[in-house]
């Protein structure tokens, strides 16, 4: 509702800018609250394993993907903005690829040489 | 100016998908259509401000895997003792729930901003920078506990070396970036009480006019804060 009107007024203004309803901002806030109680709850009761990584990285996304895509407006940006901002950090990945298997060579040469047991 | 008003009133004529991408990137032209110079400049610092933490992240991976020595078990070392026992992890989940309402307030400010109701903007943008220093408090806090434990970049009573200084570093440069922000916000929301926004009143420094967009550009910045530590909280504290 709120949200017509804010198109009707957009010609007058010089900037319509993002107007969105408060609504959609409060479902986000709770939504973000909830996900947080959940990935809490993972270290409060105690999962381990590959479960307690999986649900941890699972929160982990949806959080940063509703942060990103409504409290920082990117779903409503125009696709080139979104390529040219989301895109770089995907290499980040490779970097860690790298540096999963140097940091295996490392603890591998630590145990060999100076034999501490992990 | 009239070039921006200009795709700002009629958005919908341009290519969806990625022929709009390319048709963006080659219009001999700004290439982002939608966002403003100042959006787009103050995107493309919160990108590198990603590989800046992403670095960090790393670091600790690498660190944390590479290890021989057991690493610090985060659940026991940031318990707090409250009621007669300990409950793992609780600082640092009020503080997660701190920022997260920092940034549903500063996301509401954004929006009254746009309708131009001044005094709710700034009430929320203050509203934003009380939860950020109350952040900024409770990580002091933190810090102040840990360092009375022994907890030092090169030795810690628990285990691997290596936590104390992956620790200091990730969240002193996360409290930093908090930290900016506060003094960022108390800035812009004095901007928007006294009305520079509404009068088109020049900056100081650029002398170019004042708009509301400042704010969702200040927003963008916050959000990002709160967004680095929803990977900091997954990564340091929880794995």
């Amino acid at each position: 509702m709120s949200e017509t009107t804010a198109h009707i007024q957009a010609p007058t203004q010089a900037h319509s800018g993002q107007q969105h309803p408060i609504r959609l901002y409060l479902l986000v806030w709770g939504l973000l609250f909830v996900l947080s109680a959940f990935s809490y709850m993972v270290d409060y009761v105690g999962i381990q394993g590959y479960a307690r990584w999986s649900l941890i990285l699972l929160f982990m996304m949806l959080k940063a993907g509703l942060i990103v895509a409504v409290f920082m407006h990117m779903a409503w940006e125009r696709l080139a903005l979104v390529y040219a901002i989301l895109l770089p950090p995907v290499l980040v990945l490779v970097f860690t690829a790298l540096m999963v298997s140097e940091a295996d060579y490392t603890i591998l040469t630590r145990l060999a040489f100076f034999d501490t047991a992990p | 100016m009239a070039q921006s008003i200009q795709s700002h009133s009629a958005p919908d004529l341009r290519p969806a998908g990625l022929r709009g991408v390319a048709a963006d990137f080659s219009s001999d032209q700004r290439a982002f259509k939608t966002a403003s110079w100042g959006k787009a400049m103050m995107w493309i610092f919160l990108l590198s401000d990603t590989f800046v933490f992403g670095c960090f992240l790393l670091a600790y991976m690498t660190a944390r895997m590479s290890t021989p020595v057991a690493w610090p078990n985060p659940s026991e070392v940031f318990a707090l003792h409250i009621g007669g026992q300990d409950v793992p992890l609780i600082l640092i989940a009020i503080m997660t729930f701190v920022l997260i309402s920092s940034s549903g307030t500063m996301a509401m400010a954004v929006n009254f901003g746009y309708r131009k109701e001044r005094a709710r903007t700034a009430a929320l943008m203050l509203v934003t920078a009380l939860l950020g220093a109350t952040f900024v408090g409770m990580q002091a806090f933190e810090w102040t506990k840990l360092i009375s434990e022994g907890v030092r970049p090169w030795e810690n009573p628990w285990g691997a070396a290596q936590f104390g200084s992956t620790f200091f570093m990730i969240t002193g440069f996360h409290g930093t970036h908090v930290t900016i922000g506060v003094i960022f916000l108390l800035i812009v929301a004095r901007k928007v009480w006294r009305g520079d926004f509404d009068e088109e009143r020049r900056g100081f420094f650029t002398s170019r006019k004042g708009h509301y967009e400042a704010v969702e550009i200040m927003g963008l910045y916050w959000h990002f804060v709160d967004l680095v530590w929803v990977f900091i909280f997954a990564f340091f504290y929880l794995w």
